[in-house]
């Protein structure tokens, strides 16, 4: 059975299934993950960990790939705003 | 079939020879400027892009601190892709002992009207928190960082403007007595060729003292503030300094971008462009030994260029002796994106007979040609 867990994003709490990647969590938050150089957002394209552009930082660790990464309790997920 | 005439052909489209090319359209002359590659591929590539006075000689210091007042003149026109930044530079001393040689080195800039700040541990921890705990350091908050491919770009859409014609793609086969031969069979006419060809000048100019030195450079990701001056460890000029072994130094600066640009290496006699494992590892270690969370960061792109060294480094700038018609502005080992402007000035005073701002002797090539006569 999944139970939920709960991570932040920017600050907000979000609830996710168990197994949720990170990348679901910053959707489910509204949020693009980063931003590029000439200031536009960026968000998951491959879902596969090749393409890089859903980066985001967790736990204070800058350039992780949310979709590579799985919600754990309490992790602070914090993308460019 | 008569050739295309100019007043002065620049062989090389590197930041030197775009600059002369710029000196010298601005000053009226008809001038085309040839590559084979496209404009700033070759060391220009490869640079940091570090505008930066060194004290290593008098005439070191005498170019490298003129072309920096050129940069800053400059700074106003130049694009935003330039990112040129004035974040200065800290010379960092590890220890006690080179603790001395930043007050050395604060004494010799200060008698030359450079300002600097010397930085103790404390101060230093302060302005650049991700860096080891060190002895101290030696602020030169007038050096400045900037972007080469793109201030080359700039000065070559200058030199355009001013009507000089850009021969791009084309190698040169053979240049002397008022002649440049292009591969393919073109000839231009010259009264003034200026080799610019930066670590290939010896190709077209035999007798040349100029050898490869091949560099390494690491680009990270973006951290935004993680380092906010260009940082070199003082012993930089004792390893830089050797000639027959390799050799690494710390050397990182901050990009506008936030990304972090770590150097450096020097190679001699590697004539092959891929990167070098082992000697990229020792560079990296080297900087992680100043700044231990470098190892924690991503990097996106490592790529290698050639310095093009002489024999006492300093930069050739004036004419060839064994032929009228042929001019040097080359050899500018790791400084040629600083020098490159007072290089074009300095040549271009020569030619026209103006007089420069700071004495060209010290990087005539007659001082170190070894030309063979024949009988």
């Amino acid at each position: 059975m999944l139970s939920e867990i709960i991570v932040t994003v920017n600050g907000v709490p979000v609830t996710v299934p168990s197994g949720a990647t990170v990348t679901t969590a910053v959707l489910l938050a509204g949020k693009a993950c980063r931003t590029s150089v000439s200031g536009e957002p960026r968000g998951p394209l491959c879902g596969m960990g090749i393409c890089f552009e859903c980066r985001v930082a967790i736990n204070g660790k800058p350039h992780c790939q949310s979709c590579q990464t799985l919600c754990e309790q309490g992790m602070e997920v914090r993308t460019d705003e | 079939m008569t050739a295309a005439s100019y007043d002065v052909v620049v062989v090389g489209a590197g930041i030197v020879g775009v600059a002369c090319a710029d000196q010298f359209a601005r000053r009226g002359m008809r001038v085309a400027i040839v590559d084979r590659d496209m404009v700033g591929a070759g060391a220009t590539a490869a640079g940091m892009g570090h505008i930066v006075v060194m004290d290593d000689s008098e005439p070191q210091f005498s170019l490298t601190r003129y072309s920096q007042t050129l940069w800053q003149g400059l700074r106003l026109e130049l694009p935003d892709d330039v990112e040129y930044e004035q974040c200065g530079t800290i010379w960092i001393a590890a220890d006690d002992e080179e603790m001395a040689e930043v007050w050395r080195k604060r004494e010799y800039y200060n008698k030359r009207g450079v300002p600097t700040e010397v930085l103790d541990a404390q101060t230093l921890q302060r302005l650049e928190p991700n860096l080891r705990p060190m002895a101290g350091g030696l602020l030169v908050p007038e050096d400045a960082v900037l972007y080469p491919p793109c201030a080359a770009r700039f000065l070559s859409e200058r030199a355009q403007a001013h009507g000089a014609k850009f021969l791009l793609g084309d190698s040169v086969a053979q240049i002397g007595q008022g002649r440049v031969h292009l591969s393919h069979g073109l000839q231009l006419a010259a009264e003034v060729i200026v080799n610019a060809a930066g670590a290939y000048a010896p190709d077209l100019t035999p007798g040349l003292e100029i050898r490869k030195r091949k560099g390494h450079l690491v680009i990270t990701d973006r951290y935004p503030g993680f380092i906010r001056h260009q940082l070199v460890e003082l012993g930089y000029l004792k390893s830089a300094h050797s000639v027959t072994s390799d050799s690494v130094a710390f050397n990182v600066q901050p990009r506008r971008t936030g990304q972090v640009l770590i150097g450096s290496s020097r190679q001699q006699g590697a004539e092959h462009r891929e990167v070098d494992n082992e000697i990229l590892v020792r560079m990296l270690k080297r900087a992680q030994e100043y700044i231990p969370d470098l190892m924690q960061m991503s990097a996106l792109r490592t790529w290698t260029g050639f310095r093009a060294a002489t024999p006492d480094k300093l930069p050739l700038i004036g004419p060839w002796p064994a032929d009228k018609s042929l001019f040097l502005a080359a050899g500018h080992e790791g400084l040629g994106i600083t020098t490159s402007l007072g290089t074009a000035r300095l040549l271009a005073d020569h030619i026209t007979g103006a007089k420069p701002e700071i004495p060209i002797e010290p990087y005539l090539p007659s001082r170190a040609a070894k030309v063979e006569v024949h009988a």
